[in-house]
């Protein structure tokens, strides 16, 4: 099977450690060889967050290799900017429109504007998609589910079905939210892409 | 089946599996996940010990009384259980001892990048390297086998990259379901045994144990030439390549077709494989992180030539690799570049983007530290003492107005305190915008070094500032020393019940044991009181207002003090407060002092300050600090829109 690698990327708190886990039983379900590596300690002190997800026959490194990346799925857009140069050039960026501010007082290097992420991020992967995943989140009543959102996003691009993705959402999330998790999927992957 | 698996849960799984009963350890980035994953077993003894030498001396009576044993921690770690290391080498076991270390190539949360495999040799220690989370599961039952079968404590050695990889395990469909795991029927496997020469360390039985120690490597030496732990991979025999842990899974990325050896047990050292596998390759390269510790070795050998070993000519002796590192360097180096991987030997990637905001690690919204940070700063920065001391500060013990107007900041002299700093979350006090702290070192030498300071010549000037876990770790002593040498030295212990930059880790002032049940606490005040510190004060962590008169107070004061400041950790006890800070816009003046907090939850909005009132816990250091009283404590509920 083709080898997938995935980098995920924000801020401590946005669930991006419960999405790569997601990934993994995505492609285990599928019969890939998988691996992962997450960031610890002090990465969760409000630092940047990013997380490998590998799959193929056999996987050897848990790290993507820098370039060798076929999906970013960003949680925040300034995270997508910090760590586009490990998309591969035909790759795909899924980014959340979310932005957190950093430090306020170490304003020298202001938060870029977005056009200006845009542009980056379009000279760095084949396709960029915006997802207002926060709005769409609130929308169906929990802000927590924007990650889920952003998992059903990326499914269009990833040729893996449909059923499989939910299958992996319910194994990894409380019985009494699968339901609004599985609408937060199908809603992600209902967006137009572009 | 197959799960997928961190590598500190495999290795707490594996240990398990094994029938080890008894785990001790002091938590440390990246090993922490180890024993947190244990305790939730059902059956077993595990302990957050006050410190790595306590653990693994725990650890050595728990062996010796016929129990597998693991005894976890980082990797500097082993420095301060260095002396029972040493030691365990001579006396030996009777149950298995396996002693993780988790090193930090590249230093992602530590002060040093040692390559503890050098305590392997140092100490004569077999040693096992895992690759992967199925390595770690496996080769946690072949230590404690090891153990028990050559009468040895075990060195099992991880990296950030093994450690805090999640790759499948194969187990038992029993084995799956936490709590259910299937065991050994005995794990109780000896009985304690009186033998004064082996356990005994005076200087008669230590040398008899001294030559004892040397034949049981003797006969390891024979294990390690068969082990299936070290195998060789023929492929092409053009270049041969020897590694282990995270570095082979690189190599193998980079080199899928070349021949390798992995050395899963590195000592003592595979002298016969390692030359059976040179004498049939052309080229022979190392690829091992940080120390060359094989290289030198192998180079050693009879029989290989000296000059066909290559390793740290090609790949770095600092920092931690990456596949694309490897696969860089080697071409750089003159490898065959066919025999490079695809992917890698022409990477598609672009330059990464420059001018972007950095996002370092920074106190929680909340934390306890920040008050007194916050003080430090003021008091470290403090413009002209002289001229202050005339007129002294009222109230909050800091001058009116605003010292940070931008740009004035780096005119500043530095004079005031001299602040020695430890290990845990408030290091990162350390870091702009607070810059409140002069020294860091290692766990505990924030008080050795305070002491130190003062008897050099500074008076009246220094303070040490360390945390509650720390303090129980190695403060203690420290605080003896401040007693007996007469030194006046102020101690500030900030006490947040909890362990926290390893995750909210129970220590001896947290009241329960790591699986929650209650325990004694040791309260801190007693503790220093009983000690013969006379000036012990506790003041809450968000009092800026008493934290500034009482450092001012202990600094001047020529008797030792001990402040201790305590707020339980904003991560651990979450504030569910009604109230939140909140800036009124026509009172900001845009000092931006409040900012000088680090508070994740202030921000510039329209060139005023505003709060982040869904991260605002009502800490209200911020209200207390601004000069202008342009920040209020408002009902949340009173806020049309929350900003």
């Amino acid at each position: 099977m083709k080898p997938l690698n995935f980098v995920l990327t924000g801020v401590g708190g946005q669930g991006i450690v419960l999405s790569s886990d997601i990934l993994c039983l995505v492609g285990m379900a599928v019969g890939y060889d998988v691996k992962k590596t997450d960031v610890h300690g002090m990465a969760q002190r409000g630092g940047s967050v990013i997380s490998h997800v590998r799959l193929a026959d056999q996987v050897f490194s848990p790290m993507v290799p820098l370039g060798g990346a076929d999906y970013l799925l960003a949680f925040e857009k300034l995270e997508a900017c910090r760590w586009a140069h490990y998309l591969h050039r035909d790759g795909v960026a899924v980014v959340s429109d979310e932005a957190i501010p950093t430090l306020a007082m170490e304003s020298r290097t202001p938060y870029p504007a977005d056009d200006e992420i845009m542009s980056q991020l379009q000279q760095r992967a084949g396709q960029v998609q915006i997802v207002s995943a926060g709005s769409l989140a609130a929308g169906l009543g929990n802000p927590r589910v924007a990650n889920v959102i952003l998992l059903g996003a990326l499914s269009r691009f990833v040729a893996i079905p449909a059923e499989i993705w939910l299958r992996a959402i319910a194994e990894r999330v409380p019985p009494k939210v699968r339901e609004l998790n599985r609408r937060a999927f199908e809603l992600g992957r209902s967006l137009e892409v572009g | 089946m197959k799960r997928m698996i961190l590598g500190n849960e495999a290795l707490a799984l594996g240990a398990y599996v094994a029938g080890v009963t008894i785990a001790t350890g002091y938590p440390g980035t990246p090993s922490t996940e180890i024993l947190e994953y244990f305790a939730r077993y059902p059956g077993v003894y595990a302990e957050w010990s006050p410190n790595e030498k306590v653990a693994l001396e725990v650890g050595m009576g728990a062996a010796m009384a016929g129990a597998r044993t693991i005894v976890t921690m980082k990797h500097v770690g082993l420095n301060v259980a260095a002396d029972p290391f040493f030691a365990v080498a001579y006396t030996g076991v009777e149950a298995g001892l396996v002693v993780i270390s988790a090193d930090d190539p590249g230093m992602h949360s530590s002060q040093g990048e040692q390559d503890n495999r050098n305590y392997a040799k140092f100490a004569k220690v077999p040693l096992l390297e895992p690759s992967d989370s199925q390595e770690c599961f496996e080769m946690m039952r072949v230590g404690l086998e090891i153990s028990e079968r050559f009468d040895m404590p075990v060195l099992l050695r991880t990296t950030t990259r093994v450690s805090h990889a999640q790759s499948l395990v194969e187990v038992a469909a029993e084995q799956v379901q936490r709590g259910s795991v299937e065991r050994p029927a005995t794990t109780q496997l000896r009985a304690f045994r009186r033998d004064p020469i082996k356990y005994v360390m005076l200087p008669s039985n230590a040398r008899q144990r001294r030559v004892a120690l040397e034949a049981r490597l003797g006969r390891l030496q024979d294990y390690v030439e068969t082990t299936p732990l070290n195998f060789i991979l023929w492929g092409d025999r053009r270049l041969g390549i020897v590694a282990s842990s995270i570095a082979y899974v690189y190599a193998r990325e980079v080199f899928p077709t070349a021949s390798f050896l992995k050395l899963g047990m590195a000592y003592p050292l595979p002298r016969r494989l390692i030359q059976e596998f040179a004498r049939q390759v052309e080229t022979l390269v190392v690829v091992e992180e940080l120390d060359p510790y094989l290289e030198e070795q192998i180079r050693g050998l009879p029989d290989i030539a000296r000059e066909r070993v290559r390793g740290k000519d090609i790949f770095p002796i600092i920092g931690e690799f990456t596949p694309e590192l490897v696969a860089e360097r080697s071409l750089a180096a003159g490898l065959p570049a066919e025999m490079v991987a695809e992917h890698l030997r022409e990477r598609s990637g672009s330059a990464p983007i420059t001018r972007i905001p950095a996002r370092p690690p920074l106190l929680c919204p909340g934390c306890g530290h920040r008050g007194t940070f916050y003080v430090l700063r003021q008091l470290m920065f403090e413009e002209q003492e002289a001229k202050e001391e005339k007129k002294p500060p009222e109230g909050t013990g800091m001058t009116s107005g605003s010292p940070y107007r931008r740009g004035n900041l780096e005119r500043r002299r530095r004079y005031g305190l001299v602040i020695t700093g430890d290990i845990g979350c408030y290091t990162l006090g350390a870091l702009q915008p607070l810059n409140a702290m002069d020294t860091c070192a290692c766990m505990g030498a924030s008080i050795g070094q305070a002491i130190g300071l003062e008897k050099g010549g500074i008076k009246n000037k220094v303070v040490a500032v360390i945390g509650d876990s720390t303090f129980f770790h190695s403060g203690i002593t420290g605080l003896v020393d401040v007693i007996t040498s007469g030194a006046a030295t102020t101690v500030i212990i900030l006490d947040n019940f909890t362990t926290a930059m390893t995750g909210g880790n129970v220590n001896p002032g947290t009241g329960k044991t790591v699986d929650g049940r209650p325990a004694r606490r040791i309260e801190l005040e007693s503790l220093c009181r009983g000690l013969g510190i006379e000036d012990v004060k506790v003041i809450g962590g968000f009092d800026t207002d008493a934290i500034a008169r009482e450092i001012a107070r202990a600094v001047r004061s020529d008797e030792p003090s001990v402040l201790i400041i305590r707020e339980p950790c904003a991560l651990e006890f979450k504030s569910d407060s009604a109230f939140t800070a909140w800036v009124e816009p026509e009172k900001c003046v845009a000092c931006w002092a409040c900012l000088v907090t680090a508070c994740p939850a202030l921000v510039r909005k329209d060139g005023k300050v505003a709060v982040l009132t869904g991260r605002c816990t009502d800490c209200q250091v911020c209200v207390r600090i601004c000069p202008h009283d342009a920040i209020l404590r408002v009902e949340r509920a009173a806020l049309s829109q929350p900003s």
